[in-house]
């Protein structure tokens, strides 16, 4: 288990060295995306369309943060459950995506395209949201300013901790803490 | 008769939402404490710190302690000789909830389930609340909110067991539920059973199970046992903290039954799960 500091946008070589446990705190932009949005990023690339944020080496974190009380950057914003995100990852991962952050298991096809374009999926502590908007310094909504809690958002942030649940390898963190743990 | 008046009632439950959205509950915290404790995984340890650092910032800051601040649920019992004054006791609480959640700057969750369109402008902010309404003796208003959280309600399940399943049966569906929920119903959690009553009022039970002070013992001796040995035997998956891997994943399991006299059809045995979140947001009013 080791522990990285790394700055976004990532490379390949970044998220290569990146192995399931290993811990990380990210600096630089992030972008969020819930369902909504990313059912309309997917859409775009389909019809070969311009994503209103630059894809390649881009980190997205799946959060519908509360509102901000005035003179606050975020509300609260911690993690949300991936899987609903698991049809829309692989298109977006093909394209240049290389981090998604969530919580939360995801399926085989999101897993296969961790490996074959070299992508990872990290885990936030959800229900620590008020925690994880202090690690978050700028946030403007950039797209889709009507699905409000669900908009795009770019966010600046400073050693925001996430831990390596899926890397390029193949390994899944949920299933072997589980196995080490378990007491059958 | 005794009267009380429609503001009262929104104050109450305005203030009781935006407090117990941002401070998370004694019972709990000592709870995380407990398991803290007790837990040998290391990357588990680091989560429950986080999630103890978590509250007390919350707290401090009045910030919500999760960006999800849930469907507001409300469990509400009348007294038959208590009158509401200057409006219904049903305005009453949706005016409450969209206040506290308006004026706390808590998340408005609430969607259309097929275009998927906030409900914010069209029926108001985080409305409509989910409410059970019981009649009962006396001249009291005893209202119970919880902030539910999407994930948590998305790892919970009901059915129908066969009368020969028995106690097996149940504890062998439980299993299944929190083990197949695993890292994505957030971690340590409180599990919801409610046994017997209807296929609806299973649900309804485990929902409301959920609003015993963790740490309380049922008051059916057996059903006490049977809490117990459920939850030994669910710490036993090695789910753990946010599903990291741990010997803490179930802080406490709580089981509600109809009644009186446990009761169900004679042909069935309903049984529903409710999964709480480490984030427990839950308070009594009485009024």
């Amino acid at each position: 288990m080791a522990e990285y500091k790394l700055q976004t946008p990532l490379s390949d070589e970044d998220v290569s060295k990146l192995k399931a446990g290993d811990i990380v705190y990210l600096s630089g932009t992030l972008y969020t995306a819930r369902d909504a949005a990313h059912k309309r990023l997917v859409e775009l690339i389909e019809k070969g369309e311009k994503l209103p944020f630059e894809l390649q080496g881009a980190v997205i974190y799946y959060v519908g943060p509360t509102p901000p009380k005035p003179g606050e950057v975020i509300g609260s914003a911690g993690p949300t459950t991936s899987y609903r995100m698991d049809s829309y990852a692989p298109t977006l991962i093909e394209h240049g995506l290389k981090g998604m952050i969530g919580k939360g298991k995801r399926n085989e096809a999101v897993k296969e395209a961790c490996k074959k374009y070299k992508a990872v999926y990290f885990g936030a502590v959800g229900g620590a949201g008020a925690l994880l908007a202090k690690r978050i310094k700028e946030a403007e909504v950039i797209a889709y300013p009507e699905l409000g809690p669900e908009a795009v958002r770019r966010l600046v942030v400073e050693d925001f901790p996430v831990v390596v649940v899926n890397d390029t390898y193949g390994n899944d963190l949920y299933e072997e803490g589980r196995k080490e743990w378990a007491k059958e | 008769m005794r009267t009380i008046a429609y503001n009262d009632i929104v104050k109450a439950i305005r203030d009781t939402i935006i407090y117990s959205t941002t401070h998370l509950s004694e019972d709990m915290l000592k709870a995380l404490q407990e398991a803290l404790q007790k837990e040998e995984s290391p990357v588990s340890r680091a989560v429950l710190e986080q999630l103890l650092e978590n509250a007390q910032l919350a707290a401090k800051e009045t910030k919500p302690l999760c960006q999800d601040t849930g469907l507001a649920i409300f469990f509400v019992k009348v007294g038959e000789d208590v009158k509401i004054e200057g409006g219904s006791l049903k305005s009453a609480i949706y005016e409450g909830t969209q206040k506290g959640y308006e004026e706390g700057y808590l998340r408005a969750s609430t969607c259309d389930c097929f275009t998927r369109q906030n409900l914010k402008d069209k029926v108001g902010y985080n409305l409509p609340p989910i409410i059970y309404f019981d009649i009962v003796p006396g001249d009291k208003l005893e209202i119970e909110f919880a902030a539910k959280g999407g994930g948590s309600e998305n790892g919970s399940r009901a059915t129908m067991l066969a009368p020969a399943q028995g106690i097996p049966g149940i504890r062998a569906f439980v299993k299944e539920v929190v083990s197949n929920a695993g890292p994505n119903v957030c971690p340590p959690i409180v599990v919801g059973i409610g046994i017997g009553g209807s296929f609806d009022m299973a649900a309804v039970m485990s929902k409301h199970a959920l609003f015993r002070d963790i740490g309380s013992s049922n008051p059916d001796p057996e059903l006490d046992k049977l809490e117990k040995e459920i939850q030994e035997e669910l710490n036993k998956l090695g789910i753990g903290a946010m599903g990291m891997g741990g010997t803490q994943t179930v802080l406490a399991v709580h089981i509600e039954t109809y009644q009186p006299g446990r009761m169900c059809h004679i042909a069935s045995l309903p049984v529903a799960v409710n999964i709480q979140c480490h984030s427990s947001r839950h308070a009594h009013i009485t009024l």
